[in-house]
Parts: C-alpha cells; structure tokens; sequence
C-alpha cells in the first residue's frame, strides 16, 4: 500500500477512445456457453431416455448411417468455407467475403435439407416423436440443432444484405465474428450430435 | 355451427366461460384493478406524462432508470404475491373440521402456485436484478453496462412475463402444480387448461430476459472496470453480483429447455414427462431443480453483497476478511450446483447418492458461517451507526441463522425422509428467503435510495417497515415450523385435527402484523418523497460511504462520472477521501454515450401477444406475432447510429452546478 502523504492520480482526465461494442466478443462468447448448457441438457436427456423404446423403433433400426455421413460432411466443409469467408474479410476483400458466404450458406441449406429429409422418412414408417419417449429425446436434440443452423442461414443473409450495404464496416466485421463462432459452435455440437445419437445408436 | 368454428379459429379456446364472472373474489380483485388502473392512466393523460415516460423511461437504456424500473415492477408484483399468502393463511385458519374456509380446492391450489410463481421469479429476481443495475456500474466506476440496449430489453421481457401472469388472473386460470409446475399434475391429462401454458409462457419470456441480463452484467463486470480495479480491489457487492450471474447463465439454460420439453410434452404430445411410452415424471423434477437450488444462491448472494457494503459503511471500518468473503462467495457458488437432489431425496436413488448430495447441501453452511463471522468482526470494535440499512442486517443475521441451521437439518436424507413436503421445509425457505434476501433489498433500498433520488427515506416509518416485517416473520412462521415438526403437510386447504387450528390463527396474526410492516414501507416512500426537501442530501455520500457509487453526485448525472475514477485501493472511495483527492472542475470532454430505442419495449409486446395467442391455441394470432418477432428483430440490427456524444459544455453545466452545491454545503 501506498504511503499516506503520496497523492496519485484519483481520476483519468485524458479520455482514452472505446470502440463500441468492444465487449461483444466476450459477451456473444458468454451467450454461447449458455446455449451450450441447453444442448447439454437435451443430450442427458436423451442419455436418460435412450432406451425408453416403449415398444417403438430401436436406432439400430431406423438410422441411416451414409446419409448422416453426408450431412456431417456439408456442415463440417461449411465451416472450412466460413473460415474462408474470415480469411476474406482480414485482408479486406468484400467480394471474397460474400462469395464465401454464399458457399457456407448453401452447405447449411443443403444440411437442413437432407435432415428434413431424413424426418419425413422416419415419419412415414411410424417413428414419429410420439411414439416413445425415445424418439421425442431425438427429435428433440436434433431438430433444435437443426433449429440453431436455421437461424444461421437467417443471420447469415440478412448479413449478406448487411455487407451490400455497408462493406466491410467495423461494425459488420464484429457481426461476422460473432456469426462465425455462432457457425463453428452449431458444428462442435453436431459432432457430438453425431458421435452420441448416431454412432452409439447403432453400434 | 360455421360461426362457432370461425370463432374457434379466431379466438382458439378462449371463450366467454374462460372470464371467471362467476367468482366473487375475482370479480372484487378485477374491479380494483380496473379502478386503480385507469386512474392511474387518466392521471397519466391529464398530466400529459405519455411523452416523458417514453422517452425518459421506457425507452431509456441508462442503467439506472432500467434499474429503477425493475425495482418499480418489483414491489407491485410483491403486493400481489403478498394478497396470495394473506388469502392463504386466512383459508388455513378458518378451514378445521366442519368450516370449509372460504375457498375451493381449485382455487386454493392456483393461489399457492401463484404464490411461489410470483414471488420468486417477479419479485426476487426483478428486485435483486434491478440492484445490481443500479449499483454495480457505479460501484465499478463504469458508464453504463456493456449492452445497454439488451439490458432495456431484458426489463421489458420481464414485465412481459409478469403482464401473463396477472392476464391469468382474469382470463383464464393459473397453474395449479405449485411453483415448479411440476409433473405429472401439469401433464396435458392432469391439467387441459391454460394454467401451465401460462406458467410456461410467462417464464419463457421473463426467464430469457433473466439470461441475457446475466450476460450483460458479466461482461460489464469482466470488461468495464475503472482503471486500477483489479479483480481483489472490486467492491464485495460486485463480486457478489458476478457470482451471482455467473449461476444465472449456468443454470437459466437448463430451465429454459426444461420447459420446452414440457411445452412439447403439453402441444404436440411427446412424451418427456408423461407417465406412459416411456416418459420419465422425475426428470423434470431433476432438471427444474438444477436450476431451482442455484437459484436461490442467485438471490442470496447479491443480499450477501448488500449487507458487506452496508456492515462496512455503518461500521465506519474495512470488511473484515475481504478475500475470504470472496473466496466464500465463491466456493458456495459452485458448490450450490452440485446439491439440487436434496429436494427429493424421497425419489429413492439410494444411500449412496443421497449421501453425497445431504453432505454436499451440509457443507454449503461452512463458507455461509464464514461469512457470518466476517459481519460480526467487522462489527467488532466498530463505530456502529444504528440507521435504517443497519438495523436490517442486525435483524438478518439473527433471522438467517436459525433458517440456516434448519436447512442443515433438512439436508440429513434421513431426517428428510420425514420433513419432505412438510409445512417444515414451508417455513425453514420462508425464514431463509425473508429473513434473508427480503430483509436484505429493504436494507439495499434504505441504503441506495439517497443516491438514486437524492433525499433519504423517511426514518419513523422505515422502523415501522422494519418492525412490521422482523416482528411479523416471527409469529408468521415459528407457528408453521412447530406443525411443520408435527408432521403437517404442505398445500393443504382443509384440516381435521382441531388443535392444530391455534398455530394457524397465530400465523395468520403474523401475517397481519407483516402486512403492516408492507403498508408503512409504501408510506415510508409517500412520506419521503412529500418531506423530500427536509431529507435532501447535496453531497451525494450521505452515509459516509467507501465505494466508488458515492463519489458522484445524488442523483448521479446520466453519464455518472465526468472523469472515470483511478482505483488504488479496496474501499475506493475511502480511499480517495481519506488521502484529499481533489475533483476536478474543469477540462471537461464530451462523453460517449448509447442512444434510447423502442426497440425493447416493442420486442416485448410482441412477446407477450406470442405468449398469450399460444395459450389460447390462437394459432394465426401466435404465428403473426412470431413473424413479427423475427422481421422486428432483423429490421432493428439495420439501425448503425446507435450512441451519441454529451458535448463538454453540458456536462460543464452539470458539473458546476455540483461545484456550487457542495461549496454552499461545506
């Protein structure tokens, strides 16, 4: 501690410049933990309930593996294609950006679809989410997956828009930051999705 | 028949029946409301107040107003959680033998959720939530938070959540599975009406608003500190709001999907919850319950705050132990995680198990006492002001204690397995909650109220609140502890034991005299805001503080500090006082400051129609508002010029006003 009789300096008189929004990073990184705590739920809760079959369908039954491997593969490149898109913008190539985004864009789209797909095909031979409590835990976990990437595609065009409009602003390139861990987040928790439901489904 | 299905598809299931014209009590409740309601908007439109409040209040994203607002929603949703516990300790004195009270079953059983629902999530939470927005960006010596547009929206989501509560009150009926909602009780079988769907809704949206605020006000902690607060050097009520939403942002998730997964169980017939195909009653009872015992650390531990700044301030001395404050804060955070099973160890998971969580929940009391010491030698050889903040943590300590120590009890599985759901467990959470959070926010807004107003509370009506509330706990709830021992269960509306009926009469006397200690509190605020030039305090550290939200003025300008602080010591402002820091009085700059938005304000309505249309099978209604929702939304992140700067000259104008006043007051 600092002698009585010293006087420092109580208050900051030069006012040093804040970027808006410096602390987004940290925050959008503290909203992702919490959305990760409501995907670790949704996976104990499939671990509680993975054989609550209640007489329906077994995974072993209904999954198909190659056509998951498929879809793991898009969202998987969609993130090396996002990564791309980050590239871009650090050397301040907006073109790049965009085309980029465009690719990642279509891979989520093209992972949402073939996972409709797959709902509809479990639809129609009965292994409906009310059939056991089985299958409510997968729909569940994988549709709100599905859910999140959804709102990615959303987010992701409305920044396409975003950039037409206003290039690569500081505040579009913070915007691209966040969206970017928002995507690699989805891709990690996939990765678990298809570790857990998928592959220890059917082993 | 064509216009009964027109109606169906427009209004869902709502229907004439759903307005419950046919309960007195009801009708009475809604006349007031109604009266009192439009009073206040008439009043409202004759003072031509609609454009202030707009853009003063509602729209307002500085901390403080949002801060005020919570507090504001607080208090009237505790006078209607308060109505609740007064109507029920009033059936359970009257309804012995042959008296059947003067409520039915149904009605008795939405009041007690009502109750509960009420009084933690809208006025705890709302409360304690509206504190830490107030204080701790002053005590940190911060501008405002790090999202200040989010912390708007978080308070109106709130006062969403509230507003379908009290919707349920006169359209339609509340839930009937206690607090929790739990099931089977609230399963779509149990219960076909809204009461769930109510429940859910409401907790969605509020518990959202909870999240994003945690959020916030970890980043702002994290981020935002004046230059030379170090992490050691932060103000105990600081850490203790950290701490606090460090839980709220580990646990709100789980309830959130919790819920969710009921919502699916209730609309679209999965079946999570359900006692058939599988489903599994006793995981929600383990994932609410994950969250629920953290959450009553999430309110404990900001009041712990509370009574540190306030021990050390009226103490005139340093809080003795900072570090093992702040460790003990600490380790019961973490540690509040790890016991949610003690809330039924009668679910039969076995010794082992309820071994670990009773030892756990047990050694939950060791850094608790810890802190317990640390205010007692704080106060030891202290110069002990008795003023209002005072008195309440002397009346805490002793209070909490004995609540303390009945937990302890509970959380020996075998005694447990003979208190559980007993009127036992009722009062040792009620003794922990009013003698410890409750107690706590009348000692922080004693304590906070000059700074945010700039004239102190009114001290003969203040004791009255005090003893309205210290007295009143006492005779309401030793009464409910001796039956609770006895073996009487809780949520029950008839009893046929005779004797038992004194121990209620003496509760509902309890009740009375608590009552009287609320009537004063709003008195209190009458009375001071009508003597508020006799209570005015211009320096702006009224009490002789020693943190950082004392330096400024009362209340503080809307940009709080003209020159941020330099922090070189625990205790800052002590600090800077005890060494003649001199502040400055020119130089000024302009300061950068975010802009007002409509935005929360129009994001939450839309939520609350969502909310309301989904309880009501409104379907096109529910999938308008949603759309809205999400265009809104988008629509609102096309808005770049989101702050402003204050010029020089009027943070000059301001700052030499507080020049002169301060000169007139020395």
């Amino acid at each position: 501690m600092t002698t009585m009789t010293e006087k420092p300096a109580f208050y900051v008189l030069e006012e040093e410049h804040h970027e808006p929004g410096g602390s987004t990073m940290l925050g959008f990184w503290i909203y992702l933990m919490s959305d990760a705590l409501i995907f670790a739920t949704l996976f104990a809760t499939y671990g509680v309930l993975s054989s609550s079959f209640a007489g329906g369908p077994t995974p072993r039954e209904i999954f198909e593996l190659p056509l998951v491997a498929v879809n793991t593969a898009l969202l998987l490149i969609s993130s090396i294609t996002y990564g791309f898109a980050m590239m871009a913008m650090q050397q301040g190539k907006l073109n790049g950006v965009r085309l980029w985004l465009v690719v990642t864009g279509l891979l989520g789209a093209g992972f949402v679809g073939i996972e409709l797909y797959e709902f509809s095909v479990l639809v129609h031979e009965g292994a409906t989410p009310q059939t056991s409590a089985y299958l409510s835990a997968f729909f569940t976990l994988v549709a709100t997956h599905g859910l999140h990437v959804t709102f990615g595609i959303i987010w992701l065009v409305v920044m396409l828009f975003q950039l037409g409009q206003r290039g690569l602003h500081p505040e579009n390139q913070r915007r691209l930051m966040c969206l970017s861990m928002f995507w690699h987040f989805l891709d990690i928790v996939w990765i678990g999705v298809f570790t857990f439901v998928y592959l220890l489904g059917v082993l | 028949m064509f216009t009964e299905s027109l109606a169906r598809t427009i209004f869902g299931r709502l229907t004439l029946e759903s307005f419950p014209v046919h309960e007195p009590i009801l009708l009475v409740t809604f006349a007031v409301v109604v009266v009192l309601g439009v009073g206040i908007l008439a009043l409202v439109t004759k003072y031509k107040l609609w454009g202030f409040l707009w853009t003063e209040w509602f729209t307002t994203v500085d901390h403080k107003k949002i801060g005020i607002m919570y507090m504001i929603l607080g208090i009237i949703m505790l006078l209607r959680g308060f109505a609740d516990a007064v109507m029920m300790r009033l059936q359970q004195a009257m309804a012995f033998g042959g008296n059947e009270g003067y409520l039915n079953a149904h009605h008795y059983d939405q009041i007690f959720s009502a109750h509960g629902t009420i009084m933690i999530f809208f006025v705890a939470i709302p409360l304690v939530v509206g504190i830490i927005n107030y204080v701790m960006p002053l005590q940190i010596g911060a501008r405002d938070v790090a999202f200040p547009f989010l912390n708007n929206l978080s308070f109106w989501l709130t006062a969403a959540g509230a507003i379908l509560v009290m919707i349920s009150l006169f359209v339609g009926e509340f839930s009937r599975g206690g607090w929790l909602n739990y099931v089977p009780v609230t399963n779509i079988e149990n219960s076909p009406d809204t009461g769930p769907d109510y429940y859910l809704w409401a907790l969605q949206i509020a518990g959202i608003g909870t999240t994003l605020s945690a959020v916030n006000m970890v980043t702002t902690i994290i981020k935002m500190r004046a230059p030379g607060m170090t992490m050691m050097k932060m103000p105990v009520f600081c850490w203790t709001a950290l701490c606090s939403n460090v839980l709220v942002i580990a646990i709100f998730p789980v309830l959130t999907a919790a819920f969710a997964l009921l919502m699916l169980d209730r609309y679209l017939g999965f079946n999570f919850f359900t006692n058939d195909l599988g489903g599994n009653p006793m995981m929600y009872w383990n994932l609410v319950w994950i969250w629920g015992h953290p959450e009553v650390y999430v309110l404990i531990l900001p009041i712990f705050g509370i009574y540190s700044e306030i021990t050390s301030t009226f103490t005139g001395k340093r809080l003795f132990g900072y570090s093992s404050m702040v460790y003990a804060t600490v380790v019961i955070t973490i540690l509040s995680y790890l016991v949610w099973l003690h809330h039924f160890f009668t679910m039969g998971s076995g010794a082992s198990v309820n071994s670990f969580f009773g030892i756990a929940t047990m050694v939950i009391s060791i850094p608790t006492g810890a802190k317990i010491f640390n205010w007692l030698f704080t106060m030891y050889r202290g110069q002990i002001r008795f003023e209002l903040p005072m008195m309440w943590v002397v009346a805490f300590m002793i209070t909490f204690v004995v609540g303390g120590m009945t937990g302890v009890l509970l959380a020996v599985p075998p005694a447990d397995f003979v208190l559980h759901n007993s009127l036992f467990l009722v009062a040792h959470f009620h003794n922990v909650i009013i003698g410890g959070v409750v107690f706590g926010l009348f000692a922080g807004m004693d304590y906070w109220f000059p700074k945010a107003f700039g004239f102190r509370l009114d001290r003969f009506w203040g004791k009255v609140t005090f003893w309205g509330w210290v007295i009143g706990y006492w005779v309401a709830w030793t009464p409910i502890y001796i039956v609770g021992l006895m073996g009487t269960t809780r949520r029950v509306r008839h009893f046929d034991d005779p004797n038992l009926q004194i121990w209620f009469v003496i509760a509902a006397i309890g009740a009375v005299i608590i009552l009287i200690g609320i009537l004063a509190f709003v008195i209190q605020i009458a009375v001071s805001i009508k003597n508020r030039e006799k209570l005015r305090d211009t320096t702006g550290d009224p009490w002789d503080g020693r943190t950082l939200e004392w330096s400024t003025s009362s209340p503080p300008p809307n940009y709080n500090f003209a020159f941020t602080p330099q922090v070189h010591d625990l205790d800052a402002w002590y600090d800077m006082k005890d060494r003649g820091a001199e502040r400055p009085v020119k130089g000024y700059v302009p300061i950068h400051m975010p802009r007002n938005t409509g935005a929360g304000v129009i994001l939450s309505a839309l939520a609350t129609v969502l909310g309301f249309a989904m309880v009501w099978y409104m379907w096109w209604l529910a999938a308008l508002s949603a759309v809205a929702l999400l265009i809104y939304s988008i629509w609102h992140t096309f808005d770049y010029n989101r702050d402003y700067h204050i010029p020089a000259e009027e943070v000059a104008a301001q700052e030499d006003a507080r020049t002169k006043l301060l000169a007139a007051g020395a």
